[in-house]
């Protein structure tokens, strides 16, 4: 359990003056997770991406702690160089401090364009945690659609007109792709649940291997709400089960929140203007495969928790 | 605060190899001027739950010894998350947003 008191007497590691949009939930995200980290030193690597683009814009960084960025699809595998470099000094001798490696991602640099580099640092079983900010699209250049864009989202890659209803395909289920690599720690949670997301943080450091959270992370400009709504969308994608807040320890599932009352997924829909179209009377077939996937998964996840837990 | 001072731009050769950027130096650049709305702290509605504080995205919610003591207006880009998320007391929230003044 998170104390916010406590927390508040921890350096800030994330100033201000970034130029991130007003209300971006990838701001909340970086925050609450270098809250969680900033009782060691951290070295933090970062894939391009909102993120990165907007917290260091030439001559200025918003980190401060060490910050690495070299590309668009190798922040897992800077992370797990630095970390093997951090081993070797440490094995000799030339380093003594206890130093914790965070990399943060967006969908787009770790469900697509970072998945390979994602999977071999996993694999390799180096002691990093990989946080990936999911906002669903590439938001950074311009709103394209990424593999974790859902079912029916307008994207100017995949957009809503005469024949088309917005994003065709459902979205890769990356949470347990890391679930296949056996890593020991794997957790899902969003924007809303800073005590879970710093908690998870937390746990994630602790542990002595290659640890993965994805967060969901409501993006003002790409889904279309008003800045205020970041932390409200964050909440009720949870409570609409879309997208359940659960972590898999060493194999065994466990659900973190489960809504007393499953909202339906229109009142999720209906708030963001990517989803504007699936209200025309002809593409209610859509809302309808997306309430039907929600419910299949919840389902499942249910069925994975009693399963492992026996 | 600093001033900002960008050099004249290198020619390719003077490029360095790599890049070092000052740690938090984004601070001196103010995104306060973003903003079209600013949230007013209103103390007497405030139970110090430091919900402002963990949501907001731009490290504006000042915080001293643990507790809310007002907002960095040089920074804070009126985003209103903190409006939405303060419980307030008795259902009188804490921070309200007011137009900004030209």
């Amino acid at each position: 359990m998170a104390n916010l008191k406590e927390l508040a007497t921890r350096p800030e590691l994330l100033s201000g003056g970034h130029r991130l949009c007003a209300g971006c939930g990838a701001g909340i995200i970086a925050r609450q997770v270098m809250m969680a980290a900033a009782d060691k030193p951290v070295v933090v690597t970062n894939a391009t991406g909102c993120l990165e683009v907007s917290t260091t814009i030439y001559p200025f960084s918003a980190w401060k702690t060490s910050w690495f960025h070299s590309a668009f699809e190798n922040a897992a595998a800077s992370c797990s160089g630095i970390e093997a470099a951090y081993k070797a000094l440490k094995r000799t001798g030339k380093v003594d401090k206890d130093i914790r490696f965070i990399a943060f991602g967006g969908d787009g640099g770790t469900y697509d364009i970072g998945l390979q580099s994602l999977s071999g640092a996993m694999e390799r079983r180096h002691r990093m945690l990989y946080v990936c900010y999911n906002n669903e699209a590439y938001m950074n250049t311009g709103i394209q659609r990424s593999s974790s864009t859902p079912l029916g989202a307008y994207t100017t890659t995949a957009p809503n007109g005469k024949v088309k209803k917005g994003k065709e395909q459902v979205r890769k289920n990356l949470t347990e792709i890391l679930v296949a690599h056996n890593i020991p720690y794997v957790a899902q949670t969003a924007i809303g649940y800073w005590n879970d997301l710093i908690t998870k943080v937390q746990k994630a450091l602790d542990t002595a291997g290659p640890t993965f959270i994805n967060v969901i992370q409501p993006c003002r400009l790409g889904w279309g709400y008003s800045p205020e709504d970041t932390v409200t969308l964050g909440r009720l994608a949870v409570e609409t089960c879309l997208w359940p807040v659960y972590e898999v320890v060493n194999g065994k599932y466990k659900i973190n929140v489960k809504p007393k009352e499953k909202k339906p997924i229109i009142e999720y829909l209906k708030l963001q203007s990517r989803f504007k179209h699936l209200f025309k009377p002809e593409n209610e077939s859509v809302i309808t495969e997306i309430q039907r996937n929600i419910d299949e998964h919840w389902a499942w996840l249910h069925l994975m928790e009693e399963d492992t837990n026996k | 605060m600093g001033e900002i001072k960008v050099a004249r731009k290198k020619g390719w050769k003077e490029l360095p190899e790599g890049d070092y950027l000052e740690p938090g130096s984004a601070a001196v650049f103010e995104t306060g001027d973003w903003r079209s709305e600013r949230p007013v702290w209103i103390p007497e509605n405030c139970i110090q739950c430091l919900f402002c504080w963990v949501y907001c995205p731009d490290s504006s919610v000042k915080v001293k010894d643990s507790l809310m003591t007002g907002f960095d207006y040089k920074h804070c880009k009126g985003c209103g998350i903190c409006v939405t998320e303060c419980p307030g007391k008795k259902g009188n929230k804490a921070i309200k947003m007011e137009a900004e003044k030209k």
